[in-house]
């Protein structure tokens, strides 16, 4: 089995779509997951609830919020157009924001469960020995809190490789820009003679998602030899 | 005054209030379990606070009369009752994690050499054992350059011969370095052997 330049472009673009898209949610879902975890203010459920809303939503209506939201007239959107001329619709930053907003209630979940099981009282220990609040944060909370970090950015990136129908709602179907994947599959199939695309582009989709799970294993592996944590 | 202390706090149904002064080497804190004695020490060290009171130990004032300093302005040795130490950092790592706070106080190598810790400072916390893991716990609050030290039980899951190892270390780091130290126990022996001063704490 050979790969074709289409099938390549199609590869690199779902990587790229997919790194950047884990890679801009990580910091969010982190300030996300610490305000979850250990934050106590008015709203805290209602936050959590919108954090999880693209997990239990049709994705087409997640798409379609998007669009509302970000289209060249939406609020967001019509002000990035403005202020920066940045357009993400039927771009592949507009996939990449599509794969994080669907990426975004699984990093908060896998990140949030690390930092609960952070022993507070070691933050403490940190604070006694001399440690300003933020070096109790640096070195102690997240170090301890890494597991749920890697979990979280592997969960993410396989669930934007796989990321379909936000992405087809809110960027359409754009070779090069916003064809991913799982909607370079789903174009083949409605081809008369896409079988052998499918076949290959499944098989390429099988060997990435299984690579980020062996390299998630990996990860977690290496850092519990290092300390029992988690 | 070593410690000069008049606290209280309610936590949930119980009501913890304690007063004392001491200016001895070893105080005490001698009382059952649960009577409170480890919020005291945590109302000294910072990481609890008094809903009323005033804490002044060696004539610097920590709490009451408009000041709360933070805990990590209070200078205080916290050794606590599960040693507590780092689970993400090695034994050295664990020693110097507060040696940044000034000079003035012990080098690693007098810790190393009074502890007897030479062997393990390669070692993850969690491959040693109780008695190993209090002494580190002991060297990371000697090497923070405290003005004091708070020991809340640090015998209390160890064995007899460990016990005894781990009271004659105290010992040396009450006759070598002279800090005014708060010493947690419920247990008479441990008391009598170490401390100049003791207050009961009653439930």
């Amino acid at each position: 089995m050979t790969l074709t330049p289409d099938d390549w472009e199609v590869i690199r673009l779902s990587l790229k779509v997919a790194i950047v898209g884990v890679v801009l949610t990580l910091p969010v879902a982190f300030g996300l997951a610490y305000a979850l975890a250990r934050g106590r203010f008015p709203g805290r459920i209602l936050l959590d609830a919108v954090v999880h809303l693209p997990l239990v939503l049709p994705p087409v209506v997640t798409g379609w919020i998007l669009l509302i939201l970000f289209g060249r007239n939406g609020p967001i959107g019509g002000w990035l157009d403005r202020m920066f001329g940045v357009t993400l619709m039927f771009r592949w930053t507009g996939a990449a924001l599509a794969a994080a907003v669907m990426a975004l209630p699984l990093m908060v979940r896998a990140i949030r469960l690390s930092i609960e099981a952070v022993d507070r009282r070691l933050e403490g220990a940190a604070r006694s020995l001399g440690a300003s609040p933020w070096r109790a944060f640096c070195t102690v909370t997240l170090p301890l809190s890494l597991p749920g970090v890697w979990a979280g950015l592997v969960l993410g990136f396989a669930r934007s490789l796989g990321e379909f129908g936000a992405t087809i709602s809110f960027v359409s179907n754009i070779p090069g820009q916003t064809r991913t994947l799982p909607i370079a599959i789903y174009t083949a199939l409605q081809l008369p003679d896409g079988d052998s695309i499918v076949v290959r582009l499944a098989l390429v989709s099988v060997a990435l998602s299984l690579g980020a799970l062996i390299a998630s294993e990996w990860l977690v592996r290496r850092q519990s030899g290092r300390a029992h944590v988690l | 005054m070593s410690f000069e202390v008049d606290v209280a706090k309610r936590l949930g149904e119980a009501e913890i209030a304690v007063s004392f002064q001491s200016d001895a080497g070893v105080t005490a804190l001698f009382g059952p379990s649960g009577s409170g004695k480890t919020s005291i020490l945590n109302m000294i060290a910072g990481l609890l606070i008094p809903d009323r009171g005033r804490i002044v130990v060696g004539g610097v004032s920590l709490f009451g009369q408009g000041v709360n300093l933070a805990p990590e302005a209070r200078h205080a040795g916290y050794v606590f009752q599960d040693a507590r130490l780092f689970p993400h950092l090695k034994v050295r790592a664990n020693l110097l994690y507060g040696a940044g706070r000034g000079a003035g106080g012990v080098t690693l190598d007098e810790v190393v050499d009074l502890l007897g810790l030479a062997h393990l400072l390669g070692r993850w916390p969690r491959t040693l054992s109780g008695g190993e893991a209090q002494r580190v716990a002991i060297g990371r609050a000697l090497l923070s350059n405290p003005r004091f030290l708070l020991m809340d039980e640090p015998l209390a899951s160890l064995d007899r011969a460990r016990a005894d190892e781990i009271l004659a270390m105290i010992e040396r780091v009450r006759d070598a370095l002279k800090l005014p130290i708060l010493y947690v126990s419920h247990n008479r022996a441990e008391v009598d052997r170490l401390a100049a001063q003791v207050v009961a704490i009653h439930r």
